[in-house]
């Protein structure tokens, strides 16, 4: 008890940390205090320009799609009970990879609809599954390969896409592998009332999932209404990953990967692994995203690769180091 | 008026009936044990008693009331159950494991009370778990795991229990403590109990009333004496057998000769 609110709070402090960090780093540097006084005193100094205009939008948009991505990843590996569970299972990168590609290479000129594309294609993914999969129940297992099998078909449109108009795909890729350039405040508009709604909710209920985790018939023998609350928690989680996609692109990663690195600390259950997966997903975005920014400055990277790249040994090095994940 | 009761009930998996016209009748405060062979439809009884999987035909009364017609968090308070398949993260304390027997009278976001609690411990001390409730559950053995479990359904004050061959897996010594621990519930919480047995012998010893399934079918039930016969355990599991008398436990017990 007293260590897991211990390590909540270190996940507190790295948080408020990635932030600074993000903020105050890139071609200008800002120190925190300064970031401060920006902050809540508007004057119209150049700082002002670069943190409110560019910084502040750039790292709040990190810190949401990192908590949303993150969650959708803590929620689905919980109802489907299975570590490997992530947004990508439910479709909502292929899904919503695919709509945003058809609309960058067949319409380029409607490209402002790619995020509300790209979130309808992840929900409408995440459905379909969810349809296919239903036999009187969705057993997990068959949701999982169901999943499976869905994403490799659209992943085939998305090549397909690529192949077949190789000349546009330079305008693609950044989506492809996840980027957050260019974020403006309409973004962090976006996918702010996700990420806070998603936050509220999953606080209020992580008891439903850790009954969920003892098995189907256990869950029922308690008074819980399986197939019902199996079929919330997966729109829920289709809706936070969307949102997320629709604003940086296949970043599925992150929800992945985030999850069960806050599962290493602080165990599995979800009264602490929540707000442990806000926290770090947060930081694990702002963070990666700076280095991406910073690393081969002027140039700058996807935050995709950064994510893969550092997220995946790191990850490694945890799985060998800890034994908790059994 | 019945504790539980079916009335022509048939389940089908893909065409095969697997349950045929089952009438089956629990009183209050008695255990009822069902045997049968494999493959008899014990699982899929059970199953469909504890609302996990609905008949295809028939109605399962709780307390004289359409199970259907009760919302599943009631259900919950009224009736137990302890499933053979579960699952527990590694981390889950026993006193947490437990403590979700209460999920059934909680609100959304609603923590344990101190009333809850109470009866947690309680449910702890009744177990025998007391000991061992900060321990996680995956450290424990088979015979403290089944306890733990039992202790989460009592958590759910209910009168009836459900267990789904509670002592498979389990070594002699631990069957029987699980079995005589059922026995004590019975006894001093007036619990009423449905179990699925695999040892004949267990189930004359331990049961008010017993049900044997051949086929998807009701083929007899009765008082263990009733059952414990040469010429129903030929019949159903084609063994031939002798039954004897065991005074010291007071029931009848049976030794298999050579299959028919």
């Amino acid at each position: 008890m007293g260590r897991k609110a211990f390590i909540i709070i270190g996940f507190a402090l790295l948080f408020i940390l990635s932030f600074f960090i993000s903020v105050g780093n890139g071609a200008v540097k800002v120190s925190p205090g300064e970031i401060i006084k920006v902050i809540f005193h508007q004057d119209k100094s150049m700082h002002y320009q670069i943190i409110w205009n560019v910084r502040l939008t750039r790292t709040i948009v990190a810190a949401l799609v990192g908590i949303c991505l993150s969650l959708s990843g803590a929620i689905l590996q919980g109802i489907m009970r299975n570590p490997l569970a992530g947004p990508n299972i439910i479709g909502v990168s292929s899904g919503g990879g695919l709509a945003a590609l058809i609309i960058l290479i067949l319409f380029p000129r409607y490209y402002y609809l790619v995020p509300l594309g790209a979130f309808v294609g992840a929900l409408m993914a995440t459905m379909f599954i969810y349809g296919i999969a239903w036999k009187g129940g969705v057993h997990p297992t068959r949701l999982v390969l169901a999943g499976v099998a869905m994403s490799a078909l659209l992943n085939a449109g998305i090549n397909g896409l690529m192949t077949f108009y190789p000349d546009r795909v330079v305008g693609v890729i950044g989506f492809m592998v996840g980027g957050l350039s260019a974020t403006t405040w309409t973004q962090v508009k976006t996918i702010f009332y996700y990420a806070m709604g998603g936050t509220a909710i999953v606080m209020l209920i992580p008891r439903k999932l850790n009954i969920l985790m003892l098995g189907d018939e256990v869950a029922v023998g308690l008074g819980l209404n399986v197939e019902r609350t199996r079929l919330a928690f997966i729109i829920l989680s289709s809706l936070l990953a969307g949102s997320a996609v629709s604003v940086v692109g296949m970043l599925g990663f992150v929800g992945l990967m985030v999850p069960h690195i806050a599962r290493l600390f602080i165990g599995h259950d979800y009264k602490y692994l929540f707000p442990a997966a806000v926290l770090l997903g947060g930081s694990t975005v702002m963070l990666c995203d700076t280095l991406a920014r910073v690393l081969f400055a002027p140039a700058e990277i996807p935050v995709g690769i950064i994510m893969s790249a550092f997220g995946a040994p790191f990850f490694l090095y945890l799985l060998r180091k800890r034994e908790a994940i059994r | 008026m019945f504790s539980m009761e079916t009335r022509n009930l048939y389940i089908k998996f893909d065409e095969k009936e697997v349950l045929k016209d089952i009438k089956f009748k629990v009183k209050d405060e008695e255990i009822t044990t069902i045997i049968g062979p494999n493959g008899s439809g014990k699982t899929t009884l059970i199953k469909a008693l504890s609302r996990c999987l609905p008949p295809d035909k028939g109605t399962i009364y709780l307390y004289g009331k359409d199970i259907k017609s009760i919302k599943t968090r009631e259900v919950a308070t009224k009736m137990a159950i302890l499933p053979q398949i579960k699952y527990i993260s590694s981390d889950i304390t026993v006193e947490t494991l437990v403590s979700h027997g209460r999920y059934p009278y909680l609100g959304l976001g609603q923590r344990l009370g101190k009333e809850d609690k109470k009866i947690v411990e309680w449910a702890m001390e009744k177990t025998g778990m007391m000991d061992l409730k900060e321990r996680e559950v995956f450290t424990l053995s088979g015979g403290e795991k089944q306890r733990a479990w039992i202790a989460m359904t009592l958590c759910q004050k209910t009168k009836i229990l459900i267990l789904d061959e509670p002592t498979t897996f389990l070594d002699i010594s631990y069957q029987l403590e699980i079995l005589e621990l059922i026995k004590e519930l019975n006894k001093s919480l007036g619990l009423t109990v449905i179990m699925v047995l695999h040892d004949l012998n267990q189930a004359a010893r331990y049961s008010d009333n017993i049900y044997v399934l051949d086929r998807g079918s009701i083929f007899e039930w009765g008082s263990p004496q009733k059952i414990l016969r040469n010429d129903l355990i030929k019949n159903v599991f084609k063994i031939n057998s002798h039954i004897y008398d065991d005074e010291i436990n007071k029931c009848l017990y049976f030794i298999p000769e050579k299959r028919v």
